[in-house]
């Protein structure tokens, strides 16, 4: 066990602990969006972005080391992951009033949270396709935001991965093999959705289950549950 | 001291926007004692006649008189509001800026069924706006100072942004209040 301070709160830390984990488990928010719970954390989206004796690092790869003082929320850390997230926004096509995963989307949610009104980016547009010719899922290549979630948690029972990165920089995107993508199960197909941060990989034939008001984001900000700890 | 003036006007919106201004339900009248309504399809006057405190924008600019009535609010109102996502982002009209103009009026004229199928064409007299290649957002038209998001954007937030505006006091949004659906 050691210690390290967030934001002057000291926090004890197990070891081998990433400081997003020990911020967690301390009742400190953190902001992530390519972290999902029981995957090998990649940093990909920066959100998380911390500041460590002056040095930037994603708080989801970074191990907790003892003494470590961390900055979490600094205003100007905080415009930065505002930033990141508008041009997460900016660089896709990102239409919420049509998107099925409204109110259960994650960067919506953490606009909602940063109180994105408009981002300070010109919007792209980028031209990008949707692919529909799996039988289970459509990938809605627009609303991607290479997370790679879905690469790192969605693998058969042999262990071969069904969605894989293709090309790289702009030309980056999510594609399937297409055979083990046709192979998938309907618990895959709910996993893969949900594991989804936002509405890229959509089931077919089912949506829009929920009604406004009862979605995931829809009373609370993304976070509230480790925001409530603090208070308890 | 006479009352704030708004103006209001749709673009490439489809005035759910407005509808959700409408939809401040009974406050509508203490809106009415607040305020003073110019140029808007609500009280339906077509042209700037004094300068104008707070505009309000539905919709983005998808064709050239779209982008001439933003220049104008620009040039007669004081604060520009953009209300609602299309404003914002380009919204559902936005949805063809992956696909090239060409392609859109041909789906859209000559492909698509219609009631004279041997006479169709492309809308094209000198009357029409021409289309722009996308659709954009206002404040890359011009300058905007507020942003109200929202598909349409609640009465409430559109309530506590004109109130707090013509009050002059902050806005004080709450986080149902913030969505972009």
């Amino acid at each position: 066990m050691s210690e390290i301070t967030i934001d002057g709160k000291v926090c004890k830390a197990r070891a081998g602990l990433t400081i997003a984990e020990v911020a967690k488990a301390n009742g400190i928010y953190i902001p992530t969006l390519c972290n999902y719970r029981g995957l090998k954390p990649v940093g990909s989206c920066r959100v998380c972005t911390v500041r460590v004796g002056g040095r930037y690092m994603a708080a989801c790869t970074q191990i907790a080391v003892e003494g470590m003082v961390v900055e979490n929320t600094a205003p100007d850390l905080e415009d930065m992951r505002r930033s990141i997230l508008e041009m997460l926004f900016v660089e896709g096509n990102h239409m919420c009033p049509t998107c099925e995963k409204s109110g259960n989307c994650e960067l919506q949610a953490l606009a909602y949270r940063y109180q994105i009104m408009a981002p300070r980016f010109p919007f792209q547009f980028p031209v990008r396709q949707v692919d529909a010719s799996a039988p289970k899922i459509v990938l809605e290549h627009n609303r991607c935001i290479q997370c790679q979630r879905c690469v790192r948690s969605i693998q058969t029972e042999d262990g071969r991965r069904i969605f894989v990165p293709q090309n790289r920089s702009r030309r980056r995107k999510i594609g399937v093999d297409p055979r083990l993508v046709s192979e998938l199960t309907d618990e895959m197909a709910l996993k893969a959705m949900d594991v989804c941060p936002v509405g890229s990989i959509l089931r077919k034939e089912v949506g829009f289950a929920v009604p406004i008001g009862q979605r995931k984001f829809d009373k609370k900000p993304i976070g509230t549950e480790i925001d409530e700890e603090i208070t308890r | 001291m006479s009352k704030p003036v708004i103006a209001t006007a749709s673009l490439a919106g489809c005035f759910g926007c407005h509808m959700s201004i409408l939809d401040i339900d009974e406050r509508i009248l203490k809106l009415i004692e607040l305020v003073e309504f110019n140029k808007s399809p609500i009280d339906d006057i077509k042209t700037f006649t004094k300068p104008v405190d707070l505009g309000i924008i539905e919709g983005g600019c998808c064709n050239s008189e779209n982008v001439e009535v933003l220049r104008s609010f620009r040039k007669n109102c004081r604060i520009l509001v953009s209300l609602g996502e299309c404003a914002i982002m380009g919204g559902l009209p936005a949805m063809r800026n992956g696909i090239p103009v060409k392609e859109c009026l041909e789906e859209a004229y000559l492909n698509s069924l219609s009631v004279a199928p041997e006479d169709k064409i492309i809308p094209n007299d000198e009357e029409l706006p021409i289309v722009l290649d996308k659709v954009y957002p206002c404040h890359e038209v011009v300058k905007v100072d507020y942003f109200l998001p929202g598909c349409p954007p609640s009465a409430d937030i559109i309530w506590e942004a004109l109130t707090a505006i013509v009050e002059g006091r902050p806005l004080n949004l709450t986080y149902d209040m913030i969505k972009f659906d």
